[in-house]
């Protein structure tokens, strides 16, 4: 410990830590004999109880595929596997939850953006923007659609401190811009975009808006409305829900007026052999078997972030982060990547002199795990001239004493690298 | 902490601070990138080969963690000299070593048993890539193919 850090007061909100920790059983386990400090939630959250219970009772009690069949199990699993529609757009404050389209995850939900809306309306010479802070999942769909239409994409800049470099936003909007995509959170550094500037922008410019709220909505209350985007995608496992099941929320009219991008069952009204007609919004994008036991167990996950409130949760997480910069500064060689204050329950660092894959590998082994690399956003690390970072990211279940493992597990690293 | 101790020996340490034979020989007539896309690390090895398949000069640049920078430089100092099925047959049995197909201790082959110090990869499969990136990239750069990926 250094003794010129000093302990920040335990929260004095109701957030009592040590009772979420017990609601997730995988948080008692050992890795190489040490406690488990999970500082990865970034990637993927860990589960409470409930959720786990929830997919467990669907197959124990309550499974049947969804919208098909007549039987009483059929039409049980559809009412839960709608509530959980009904739920997430309360929880995102959407007008209407026909507004509400699943997908295996974020990535799906602006895929199907991509696709269907980009690939059907923009034309060659119109222009997408987005940022370099993008994840991979925000940038390479784009891609796979201008090259069918011939769209051109531009990237937003970053200054040095990891924020948007507004001025230049300005700059790259214009009549040609056709839509800009952007995240609510960058997954690498942590850095909160300016959406309250940066959506009104778009819309002066005639361009339509997608945020990627992936990491976002794990950290702080979403109203999508009062964000006033047109699209809002998310994925379920990162906030403490099921893998597989995300969703896209979009503005009706938009939705509307998109044609189909998957075919199959669920999405048509009337099937011919030469041709369908579809349903309307949101089944027309849900083609095939969802993931119904995911997404009846989503709708707890959304219960249990509720009941804990968004607010305490960003409170409890802002305190953590704060201690960790503060830990990590106050040790040598130690440059954090990514300092504008606008930023939450993530930091992005480097240790002088020592790979950050040595890094992973070594702090693993104190039971500490953290992702070290590019964090799918290589965009990022070329604009910092690195190839890879160690990212520490928090949860609603992390403690400061988690915090002070992994600064003695950089000393430790540092010791054998010495 | 053995198994760490073990990975990060002393020589690896050394090699990975001070690699030997980093930088781009002007006469050289082969040459491969490496690209190891979970870490995001890259590098390029170039060759200087001989009518008579002679390995005249072997040298590297590029950037990467402890491990990929320590087998890089020491692949550097032991494939010099040798031809290139020589070297190509070291890497095999190097591959299968850090795969744990085969035991090199008190192997007769003092080249093998230079790279004994990169046995504590064994314990750390995710490793594994890491110290036969710049072999896989030499053999790459032997096949006239310029890009290896790991992946």
């Amino acid at each position: 410990m250094n003794a010129a850090v000093a302990q920040p007061q335990a929260s004095n909100t109701a957030f009592d830590v040590e009772k979420v920790r017990a609601d997730f059983p995988i948080l008692s386990r050992q890795v190489h004999g040490k406690p488990l400090v999970y500082l990865d939630s970034a990637a993927s959250a860990q589960k409470p109880r409930q959720v786990i219970e929830a997919e467990t009772r669907v197959y124990e009690h309550e499974y049947a595929n969804v919208h098909r069949g007549v039987h009483y199990l059929s039409q049980a699993a559809t009412e839960k596997f709608e509530a959980t529609r009904t739920r997430i757009a309360s929880f995102i404050n959407a007008p209407d939850e026909n507004e509400v389209v699943f997908t295996r995850g974020a990535s799906e939900a602006i895929n199907l953006v991509a696709y269907s809306y980009a690939g059907h309306f923009l034309k060659e010479g119109d222009e997408i923007l987005i940022s370099e802070l993008e994840h991979h999942s925000n940038i390479v769909p784009w891609q796979l659609a201008a090259q069918r239409n011939g769209a051109v994409i531009r990237a937003i800049p970053i200054r040095e401190d990891g924020q948007i470099d507004m001025d230049a936003y300005g700059d790259l909007l214009g009549p040609k811009t056709k839509l800009v995509a952007i995240t609510a959170q960058s997954n690498a550094l942590g850095i909160i975009p300016p959406l309250e500037r940066m959506i009104p922008m778009a819309h002066d410019a005639g361009a339509k808006v997608l945020v990627d709220g992936c990491q976002a909505i794990t950290h702080r209350p979403v109203d999508v409305q009062a964000m006033g985007c047109d699209f809002f995608a998310f994925s379920g496992h990162k906030i403490y829900g099921p893998t597989g099941v995300g969703g896209l929320w979009g503005r009706a009219e938009l939705l509307e007026s998109m044609p189909p991008w998957q075919g199959g069952g669920e999405m048509i009204a009337r099937v011919g052999i030469e041709k369908s007609t579809y349903k309307g919004i949101p089944h027309r994008f849900e083609a095939g078997t969802p993931a119904i036991a995911q997404v009846i167990a989503l709708k707890e996950a959304l219960d249990y972030v509720d009941a804990l409130g968004m607010d305490a949760i960003a409170e409890h997480e802002a305190m953590l982060l704060d201690h960790a910069v503060r830990r990590l500064e106050a040790m040598d060689g130690v440059t954090i990547i990514g300092t504008s204050p606008a930023k939450a329950s993530i930091v992005s660092f480097l240790l002088d002199g020592i790979h950050p894959h040595d890094i992973g590998t070594i702090v693993d082994r104190e039971g500490v795990a953290v992702r070290v690399g590019h964090h799918c956003a290589q965009p990022v690390m070329e604009h910092y001239d690195i190839a890879a970072t160690v990212r520490a990211s928090f949860g609603l279940y992390n403690t400061l004493a988690e915090v002070d493992a992994l600064v003695a597990s950089l000393e430790k690293t540092r010791e054998i690298f010495a | 902490m053995d198994d760490l101790r073990d990975l990060y020996q002393e020589v690896i340490l050394d090699h990975g601070k001070n690699p030997r034979n980093f930088r781009h020989p002007e006469d050289a007539n082969r040459h491969a990138e490496g690209d190891n896309p979970l870490c995001g690390d890259r590098l390029t090895v170039y060759l200087k080969v001989g009518h008579n398949g002679l390995v005249e000069d072997v040298a590297f640049e590029g950037r990467g963690c402890a491990i990929s920078m320590a087998s890089a430089s020491m692949m550097t100092e032991i494939v010099a000299g040798k031809t290139e099925e020589e070297a190509r047959a070291l890497f095999r049995r190097f591959h299968d070593f850090v795969m744990g197909k085969e035991e090199i201790e008190g192997a007769d082959d003092e080249d093998l048993e230079k790279l004994i110090v990169l046995a504590g990869v064994k314990q750390f499969p995710m490793r594994v890539k890491c110290a036969t990136l710049a072999w896989h990239t030499m053999t790459a750069a032997m096949d006239g193919e310029n890009v290896v990926t790991t992946e």
